[in-house]
């Protein structure tokens, strides 16, 4: 069996695995696990510019903010319908990633690093600056009635974990697909070595940008979906904090592993959830958690996995 | 004016924060996301300093303007033997480890501080101010309190801030640590080779680095107040005045900490503070969009 | 900090459950007495989910929305439990999140299988939760001060019985302001939703006294010096209302004390700036003399009811509105009693309508719907209070309190007809 078939099946039975869940776990888990599929969408958007690309943006939140106050607002302010309201959150993405690569990747390194950071921060100022309009910091509710796909009510907790999945899928194995294509090895080529990319004829900077396009749009994506499947658009979501936890989570799930955002998603969802019903200090446990995994796991979970056992993994 | 004046004490507690970000990123080249915390426990030890004290303000300010950097300074040597050093300073790990650091530093201050705001008292707080003045219908007109009010102690942070980088720059420069700080910036592998335990000097630079942040927020906690989540805002200003500034370099860092602190000032005068907030943020990527390397950064090769 | 027990269904299983709770709930709008009849089976105790602000910015007043909780369930399972059934507190954490707080939401109802949830204060975790409860159908008591629940904007499951609302507190603040301070005013708030209500429903209601705003001064929610900012505060100004929220409020009223000195205008400010911190504080010695809004007075009164009295005794709160054991430690005093009457109103609710368990939510919500008048008394400590169950909102008496020798003194009292307003919405046509 080469490689690329291993690959596949096991993307495809991640898929089944999350579907047959469903019918497995208690509730409370099943509807965990919408929201981590949701978060994990917006995780792999960043880990295809930070993982694959090798380009560390502090700024993501703003793309993930556009998504969800473009669909929000559209569903709020102008009375729209889920469908054409989706379509215009995913636009709302591209131009905002457009516009931020464009701008952006005049810098490298740290200076990418800050100023995707302070763009991001521009925009949550923003959000607040228009509260008449977004609400500011206490958003506003997506009113149940109106959230429906195709005429399916997507507020019960079976729609609601299909739509999740659903969408999961698409990203997960369009991004798997991505990576193995022409543009994601040469993605990959830019983050080993941009120098050498360039000179052997690649448009390094034409590349860059459509990463960080692809990259802004899926995670537009994902705030659209956690706004519609959740029913909640707030300021809290374009904060620096929903900046970093991508970060967080594509580097503890193993960056430039397809399956990495995903684990490191659910890792630290459940390690605040469990540790919090230990104790109430459950930061500290999270905190110990990060120093441990960074100190024994130095690639990520997924990225410890491929070093020990499974080399072939994606 | 009055914008300027505060805007000046912004920017001396700026640029001593940012300074110790400045002498850990350009010596070691570590982003260390825990150092808003440094400042935050720095604050708070200065209040627990002050209060153990009791005696007089000042007798307590001076204490904690001594034992908080130490303490602080201790913390962060020991976090950088235990974690940093045994991740080899990898870049992406370290980010890791540090925003592991902060969840734990945060969280062990809210059990053991909690989580209200606590002041500290200046040890002097005398109230300046001048009138202003304006030619108004009835002739020359001078109005309170609407012109300059500053107080003694705000001046007081000036100076001491000048005072602190000044020492700063002249250990930096006419030092041996200094001498020995920049070599291991410059080429830590070849400084090894010429006998600089480059580990210590990594632990030192680490301690001094969050030493500075907590000496910044001992001054500050006169006038703001110590808090458990107060870290935060410091460390994106000090992140932004380091890249602003130029990576590594020492004047950068001044001068965009009081190009910063100043703009937020000036701007708000014009616009309404959150909107003078976004231009303000704009204008300043918009001056890394077009000088990436920074104020007086060097084009990296 | 709680575990439950193990649960022992499956998905399938609950979504029967939750398909019959619907039918029972249908069924009971027309026979009452059909939920009554289908739960003698349920025992044990009443879960009553406590989403708690344990970290994050609202800390301060977490701690004291959970000792004020505690104290009050103490109580309630003194006099017997609600229905002769125990109750018990979940608590968990939302790190003042509105995502972490929709999910707790969940956690309540999916997994320690609470009767309802309760406790929330700060309007973005409400906002964010209230889809997630009303979805769940989960009875959700908010205790927010938030105009959320009365604009309409959220939903049959979520009520706010035991605080009155902005709304209310800031148009029955008007009257006193522009007849006793004066009619010139200028509000600094933060540029938040919560600022933005202050300064709408205080600008209307000051041009129905015959007053004029003259100056509105938004503070970034970033900002932690303030001084700048004093100078555009225009020279005419009588009053200068002030409300800031979040640990730089200190700063702000030290700054401002230090740059008008002895001749500013009045102060007005609303006690949410200083809630949890102690009046003694250094710097604050400035508000010698200015006005402050409360949702209950703080300092002990000279006039102190029966009720207070027997309040703070079981909260553990002295007569300078700090913890009996340690003076240093200040309580929120304006907020936290809508937490005590909240769960008194729960109370009532579920005796009324028989409540037994997840299947009579409904029966429960439309008991607290039913509501109108709770008179003063050791359920309601505060004071009065006049319940809409079309708005799902409460409403109050409202306290103004004078700095004088570093004490708060009541100076007057607002009617609860000072803060009605027309009604936004009506839930009750909203079905379950």
């Amino acid at each position: 069996m080469t490689n690329a078939q291993r690959s596949h099946i096991l993307h495809f039975a991640t898929i089944a695995v999350l579907a047959c869940l469903f019918f497995v776990l208690p509730a409370y888990h099943v509807g965990n696990l919408s929201r981590i599929m949701v978060l994990a969408v917006y995780a792999m958007g960043f880990n295809l510019l930070f993982g694959y690309t090798g380009l560390l943006s502090l700024g993501h939140a703003l793309f993930f903010a556009t998504g969800m106050y473009g669909l929000g607002m559209a569903m709020n302010n102008f009375g729209m319908a889920s469908e054409p309201a989706i379509l215009i959150g995913i636009i709302c993405a591209i131009v905002m990633s457009a516009v931020v690569g464009f701008l952006a990747l005049r810098t490298t390194g740290v200076a990418f690093m800050i100023v995707t950071l302070m763009f991001a921060q521009a925009g949550y100022l923003t959000v607040l600056y228009f509260g008449a309009y977004t609400r500011g910091d206490e958003g506003f509710v997506i009113p149940q009635p109106d959230r429906m796909i195709a005429g399916i009510d997507i507020t019960g907790e079976t729609s609601r974990y299909f739509a999740a999945l659903i969408l999961f899928a698409i990203v997960f194995l369009a991004i798997a697909h991505l990576v193995r294509s022409p543009f994601g090895r040469t993605l990959i080529a830019i983050r080993e070595n941009e120098e050498r990319t360039k000179m052997l004829g690649y448009d390094t900077g034409r590349h860059k940008l459509l990463a960080v396009i692809v990259s802004g749009t899926i995670s537009g994506i994902a705030g659209a979906a956690y706004a519609l499947l959740f029913g909640y658009a707030g300021a809290t979501f374009a904060t620096v904090q929903y900046s970093i936890f991508p970060l967080l989570w594509v580097l503890l799930g193993g960056a430039g592993t397809t399956l990495g955002p995903l684990i490191g998603v659910a890792f630290m969802f459940y390690l605040i959830d469990l540790s919090s019903s230990i104790t109430q200090a459950y930061m500290l446990i999270a905190g110990v958690v990060l120093v441990v995994l960074t100190l024994f796991a130095p690639q990520g979970l997924a990225g410890e996995l491929r070093r020990r056992l499974f080399t072939w993994l994606p | 004016m009055l914008a300027s004046l505060e805007g000046a004490v912004t920017a001396a507690i700026l640029a001593l924060t940012a300074m110790g970000l400045s002498i850990v990123f350009g010596v070691m080249r570590v982003v260390n996301i825990a150092h808003g915390e440094f400042y935050m426990v720095g604050a708070v030890l200065a209040w627990v300093v002050a209060s153990l004290v009791g005696a007089s303000p000042a007798v307590g300010f001076v204490a904690a303007l001594v034992i908080a950097p130490l303490v602080v300074g201790l913390i962060a040597m020991a976090a950088d033997k235990l974690i940093l050093q045994r991740l080899a300073y990898d870049p992406d790990r370290t980010i890791v480890a540090t925003i592991g650091l902060l969840y734990i530093i945060q969280q062990t201050t809210l059990m053991s501080f909690g989580p209200d705001a606590r002041p500290v008292q200046p040890p002097f707080n005398t109230r300046l101010s001048l009138p202003w003045f304006e030619w108004g219908e009835n002739g020359f007109e001078m109005f309170w309190p609407w012109g300059l009010s500053i107080t003694s102690y705000k001046l007081f942070v000036i100076i001491a801030a000048c005072a602190i980088l000044t020492g700063l720059w002249l250990l930096m420069t006419r030092s041996k640590a200094g001498l020995i700080m920049r070599a291991t910036q410059q080429d830590s592998e070849t400084a090894q080779a010429f006998g600089i335990p480059v580990g210590q000097v990594y632990s030192y630079v680490f301690g001094l680095g969050a030493g500075l942040a907590a000496v910044g927020a001992v001054l500050v906690v006169p006038i703001q107040q110590a808090h458990y989540l107060m870290g935060h805002d410091p460390l994106l200003l000090s992140f932004i005045v380091v890249i602003i500034g130029g990576l590594g370099s020492l004047p950068g860092t001044v001068i965009a900490a009081f190009l910063i602190g100043m703009s937020d000032g000036i701007i708000s005068v014009f616009f309404s503070p959150t909107l003078a907030k976004i231009i303000a943020t704009l204008a300043v990527a918009l001056v890394l969009v077009f000088r990436p390397q920074g104020l007086l950064g060097r084009v990296e090769r | 900090m709680t575990k439950t027990t193990k649960q022992s269904f499956t998905r399938r299983g609950l979504l029967k459950t939750l398909g019959a709770g619907a039918g029972v709930a249908a069924a009971s709008n027309f026979v009452p007495d059909l939920a009554r009849f289908a739960h003698a089976q349920s025992s044990g105790p009443i879960k009553i989910g406590f989403q708690m602000h344990a970290t994050g910015i609202g800390a301060s007043y977490g701690r004291w929305y959970d000792r004020t909780t505690q104290a009050a369930v103490a109580r309630i399972n003194d006099m017997g439990g609600i229905g002769g059934r125990e109750v018990e507190i979940i608590t968990e954490d939302d790190g003042t999140d509105p995502k972490r707080g929709a999910e707790v939401v969940e956690k309540f109802a999916t997994q320690h299988k609470c009767d309802l949830a309760f406790g929330t204060l700060f309007s973005h975790v409400v906002f964010g939760s209230a889809p997630r409860a009303g979805e769940l159908k989960l009875p959700y008591f908010v205790v927010s001060e938030g105009h959320h629940v009365a604009s309409g904007k959220l939903n049959r499951y979520t009520l706010q019985p035991g605080i009155t609302d902005v709304k209310s507190q800031v148009q029955a603040m008007a009257p006193f302001v522009s007849e006793n301070l004066g009619k010139k005013i200028t509000m600094v708030y933060p540029d938040f939703a919560f600022g933005h209500d202050h300064r709408d429903f205080f600008s209307a209601a000051i041009e129905a006294q015959g007053g004029e705003v003259v100056a509105s001064i938004p503070i970034p929610p970033t900002e932690t010096s303030f001084t700048k900012y004093f100078p555009n505060i225009p020279r005419e100004t009588e009053v200068l209302y002030h409300v800031m929220v979040g640990p730089g409020v200190l700063t702000f009223v030290k700054e401002l004390g230090e740059f008008f000195g002895p001749n500013g205008p009045k102060l007005f400010g609303f006690l949410d700036s200083l809630e949890a911190v102690s009046l003694a504080s250094p710097g604050l010695e400035f508000l010698e003399g200015s006005y402050f809004w409360e949702g209950s007075p703080r300092h002990a009164q000279a006039d102190q009811s029966e009720f207070d009295k027997m309040y703070r005794a079981a909260v553990g709160v002295d007569d300078m509105g700090a913890s009996v054991d340690d003076p240093k430690d200040v309580s929120t005093y304006s907020h936290m009693f809508g937490c005590w009457e909240t769960l008194n109103i729960v109370k009532a609710g579920m005796e009324a309508s028989g409540y037994s368990g997840p299947n009579d939510r409904a029966a429960l919500i439309e008991a607290v719907e039913a509501m109108t008048d709770m008179p003063h008394s050791d359920d309601h400590p505060q004071g009065a209070k006049v319940f809409n169950g079309k708005t799902h909102q409460t409403f109050g008496h409202q306290f103004i309190s004078q700095v004088t020798d570093g004490k708060l003194v009541v100076k007057h009292k607002t009617s609860i007809e000072d803060g009605m307003y027309a009604d936004e919405v009506d839930y009750t046509t909203q079905s379950f």
